[in-house]
């Protein structure tokens, strides 16, 4: 059986992780490549890495960190933020990313995801939806959640699906650092709506929203970021609580 | 020792190139290469495969001498060698992803998209699933049954010989997800990204 999954995210400013897991035993805390070997020996089913790099001259910086994150980790490692181009997309794969994920360039231009669909795989192509309640719609934003495209979220995924999306990873905006949980109502739209796996992101304050994000939501995996962080909760420990609730997962 | 891993430009093959490389621990060397020469010389061939099956078969094929060093190496000198995802798909006679396209042919079946019995599975089969062990295979050495294993893709390959099949995986259907015959090695899933147990996997292939 298919088993749910588990996914902690990392920002990474300018080669270095913003927010993190706060071991003592930790050398550098903010060491991206030694955050994500933690959690993949802690059982995560997959890394994520959000780089937030606001200046050009850095942005090279993040090649450098997947690099050594591919020689340590060997689950899978997916990329997102600033990423424009299939030679973006090309550099990050051949620095030992197995996925990336694709933001503001699939809506301003939709053969990026064509291209690099037919290109890389559609397995490698993740596509990050922000979106934001109005009315009782969902907008897709852009550029870290700066601009409004005005687009349909439920549209734009089957749109993205179609355009070869492997998997749509989806941020409710009126979530994303509240802690109040997933926006249970837009992932279970999504995901019906679409027929490739849907991974929920963007409001987890504690397990049980893992829990509803995978019951309610129809997820497919469930991204997280502050819970993990400062060791509040190990994966380990959120693997072990869906346990106790039904939902499968690698243990 | 040589192993050499095939670089045909079927897409990203980093993932494989580091997980042979943390095995090998340079006591092995891995050669990554689509040189026929050097793979004539090896001892064992990896070979990797991601994107559709069509692309990785005209991958393949524009290699000049590409095919018949595999054909060599794989089926007349019997040599081990180890299919990872579509490279595992393109031991079949066709595959059917985009067209109808002719594989090598060394396992007879072919490679059909999965049933998503009208969608209520969704594809492609991403993340981790287990394994059901059905024979015994020698990459398989110290591996539980049940074992999870991490899989990205939307077609299977469905041997004619189901005595060639030593793993399934439960996706809508007994997905056929690894296959040993004689000297050939396959696996659906990806060792490369499935932790530990999968480095295992290689490790096993590393030291037959």
């Amino acid at each position: 059986m298919l088993k749910n999954r588990i996914i902690p995210c990392l920002d990474v400013k300018n080669g270095r992780v913003v927010k993190g897991i706060n071991f003592v035993d930790l050398k550098d805390a903010g060491d991206p490549v030694e955050q994500a070997k933690i959690y993949s020996d802690g059982g995560a089913d997959e890394i994520c890495f959000l780089d937030i790099t606001a200046s050009n001259e850095n942005r090279d910086i993040i090649y450098d960190v997947v690099e050594k994150t591919s020689r340590k980790c060997f689950v899978p490692l997916t990329v997102g933020g600033g990423i424009r181009s299939i030679e973006d997309i090309n550099k990050l794969l051949n620095c030992g990313a197995d996925k990336v994920s694709i933001n503001t360039a699939a809506v301003e231009n939709s053969k990026v995801v064509i291209d690099s669909s037919k290109k890389f795989g559609a397995q490698c192509i993740v596509v990050a939806i922000d979106a934001k309640k109005k009315g009782d719609k969902w907008e897709v934003f852009t550029h870290g959640g700066r601009n409004n495209s005005g687009i349909d979220a439920l549209e734009y995924a089957k749109q993205m699906e179609q355009n070869g999306a492997g998997e749509l990873l989806v941020t409710s905006m009126d979530r994303d650092g509240t802690q109040l949980g997933y926006d249970i109502k837009l992932m279970s739209k999504i995901s019906s709506k679409v027929n490739i796996p849907v991974i929920a992101s963007g409001g987890v304050g504690n397990l049980d929203h893992l829990v509803d994000g995978i019951k309610f939501g129809n997820a497919s995996a469930v991204l997280a970021a502050s819970i993990f962080h400062y060791g509040k909760h190990s994966v380990q420990e959120a693997k072990e609580y869906l346990d106790s609730k039904g939902i499968p997962v690698r243990i | 020792m040589k192993v050499t891993i095939v670089d045909y430009n079927s897409g990203n093959i980093s993932s494989v190139i580091n997980s042979f490389k943390e095995v090998a621990k340079n006591k092995v060397n891995i050669e990554v290469t689509s040189d026929p020469n050097k793979i004539k010389l090896s001892d064992k061939v990896v070979l990797p495969g991601q994107g559709s099956f069509k692309s990785c078969v005209e991958a393949l094929n524009n290699i000049y001498g590409l095919s018949d060093v595999l054909n060599e190496f794989a089926i007349i000198n019997k040599k081990p060698l180890l299919g990872i995802c579509v490279g595992l798909q393109m031991f079949a006679d066709v595959g059917f992803e985009e067209t109808e396209t002719k594989g090598l042919g060394w396992i007879s079946g072919k490679v059909s998209k999965i049933d998503n019995q009208d969608g209520k599975f969704k594809l492609p089969h991403i993340g981790w699933n287990q394994i059901n062990i059905v024979k015994d295979s020698k990459i398989f050495k110290h591996i539980d049954n049940n074992s999870h294993m991490y899989f990205v893709h939307s077609y299977e390959f469905v041997p004619n010989d189901k005595n060639v099949i030593s793993a399934t995986t439960d996706y809508s259907s007994n997905i056929v997800c690894s296959v040993e015959k004689e000297n050939i090695f396959g696996t659906q899933f990806h060792p490369e990204k499935s932790d530990k147990i999968g480095l295992k996997i290689i490790y096993n292939f590393i030291n037959l």
